[in-house]
């Protein structure tokens, strides 16, 4: 079966800084897998490039077999991306925004999925209010909206739940989990350690453009820790030896 | 072909969401320019035998405020979508670059053609409507804003702030399109004016435009069709490739 991503010696740099310094990473279909890392590691960097946004100077990046710069359509198709930046138009409702991007992605009438995640991420009752109008947390839920309007068969969430209260948080990873039992592979990047130890798989933990640490959360702990250790204290150690 | 008619959909949306700023707002200053210039010049200014100032005003006020309405709707929404972030969901989604530029000059025609239409209108009952050659008002109408909305695609993605878009059009769209021949002949000019205004391409744009409604005109409309054509082509290339490489939208 092809990897829902696979990316081969990913390289970046921005003027003199080393964003990317040989990447190689596989993620499998039907994963939940974590990125993570300190500010300034590269993640968000590493997820750009998965979506076309940062042009790598060398290596390969595909979603679902399509190489994001040579077959970009088909890649795009098959990516649902929430990015880190609370970024909205200011000019429509939320319901405007879903079908937009759903329009983007050459999908018309799609108002019977679009309520379903209003539903699940609990904006229902916010549907034809403006963005404008919105808290921080109900935006950043929309942008989670935006990314799953056309059913992307890989998810990748640039943290979040950041300025998400907790109760709406619950709600969120409930849908998402769902989505990831349908067969979506899911992609996290978060700074809530005990999230990504929660709710993922398997992990990478990167440091100055590097992958550091690989393996599944289970292994990662009992390789980083004592029995009693958490995600935090494993992620300490690890980023501790990088040094 | 959904993602392009959904991108020029939501272009159109933005512009008519706000239409009192960037429709009605242009046509009352097109208006406020010709109640000025008719009255002071309407009795000592005569371009055409049989054409009065006021009328011979019309076409170049129409089409000045085509262009400028095409060039101010996609640069400003462009520079929006960047300095807000919002850009990124067009980056992200399957939308070709044509597509992408397509839509954003299609969008940036429309207004520029309600603009003028509105001013058109308005102005009807100061000189009654004389349309000799209505094809041609509808050739460069179309063409002049596509140049200049694929102008302002250029100027929206090499702008990173608005303080640079503001340069770009106070610097080089304003006096393109007022030293072009709105309010004279170039006829009327001395003879290196003439010479430098025939290096204007808007010159072209509207002296074919104005041709439409009189019949009469500084250059043959095919000369003028020729240098407009040539001027799209040209900048549609470059819009293209600079979308294509990504240029200061991704990096």
């Amino acid at each position: 079966m092809v990897p829902a991503l696979r990316i081969a010696g990913v390289t970046k740099r921005f003027g003199t800084t080393r964003a990317l310094a040989g990447i190689d990473l596989e993620v499998a279909q039907g994963e939940f897998f974590g990125l993570l890392g300190p500010n300034g590691a590269g993640k968000t960097t590493l997820i750009s490039a998965l979506a076309g946004l940062v042009r790598p100077d060398s290596g390969r990046l595909e979603v679902m077999g399509h190489d994001v710069q040579a077959d970009y359509r088909q890649a795009r198709l098959k990516l649902g991306v929430v990015p880190q930046e609370l970024v909205f138009d200011p000019f429509f409702s939320v319901r405007q925004t879903l079908r937009i991007q759903s329009g983007y992605y050459g999908i018309r009438r799609n108002d019977d999925w679009i309520d379903e995640i209003l539903a699940n991420l609990d904006l229902a009752g916010k549907a034809e209010a403006n963005m404008r109008s919105l808290s921080g947390g109900m935006k950043r839920r929309v942008l989670v909206a935006q990314a799953l309007v056309h059913k992307p068969p890989v998810i990748v969430l640039d943290e979040p739940t950041a300025g998400v209260d907790v109760e709406l948080r619950q709600g969120l990873w409930r849908f998402i989990r769902r989505l990831n039992g349908e067969g979506h592979s899911i992609v996290l990047t978060t700074h809530y350690l005990e999230e990504a130890e929660t709710q993922c798989g398997r992990i990478a933990m990167m440091k100055a453009g590097r992958i550091v640490a690989l393996d599944s959360t289970g292994n990662l702990l009992r390789r980083f820790g004592d029995g009693t250790t958490n995600l935090e204290d494993a992620f300490m150690r690890v980023m501790k030896e990088a040094a | 072909m959904i993602g392009f008619l959904t991108l020029l959909q939501k272009e159109i949306l933005r512009f008519w969401k706000v239409g009192f700023q960037t429709v009605a707002a242009p046509v009352v200053t097109a208006l406020l320019y010709l109640l000025i210039f008719s009255h002071v010049l309407e009795d000592h200014v005569r371009i055409y035998d049989n054409v009065p100032y006021t009328a011979f005003l019309v076409p170049g006020l129409v089409m000045m405020s085509i262009l400028q309405n095409a060039f101010a709707n996609s640069s400003s929404s462009l520079i929006q979508s960047k300095v807000t972030g919002s850009v990124v969901f067009m980056l992200l989604a399957p939308i070709s670059y044509r597509a992408f530029w397509a839509a954003y000059v299609g969008a940036a025609a429309l207004r520029g053609l309600l603009v003028g239409l509105g001013v058109f209108l308005v102005t009807l009952g100061f000189t009654g409507a004389r349309l000799e050659a209505p094809l041609w008002i509808l050739v460069f109408a179309v063409l002049g804003g596509a140049v200049l909305g694929t102008l302002g695609v250029i100027a929206g993605i090499w702008s990173d702030k608005f303080d640079q878009l503001a340069a770009f059009q106070n610097f080089l769209i304003m006096p393109l399109t007022f030293l072009s021949g709105v309010f004279y002949s170039i006829h009327s000019l001395p003879p290196f004016w003439q010479q430098v205004s025939h290096w204007n391409p808007v010159f072209y744009m509207i002296d074919g435009f104005r041709y439409g409604f009189f019949a009469l005109s500084d250059v043959s409309p095919w000369q003028s069709l020729a240098v407009v054509g040539v001027c799209f082509v040209l900048l549609a290339a470059v819009t293209l490739e600079l979308l294509r490489r990504g240029y200061k939208l991704r990096m």
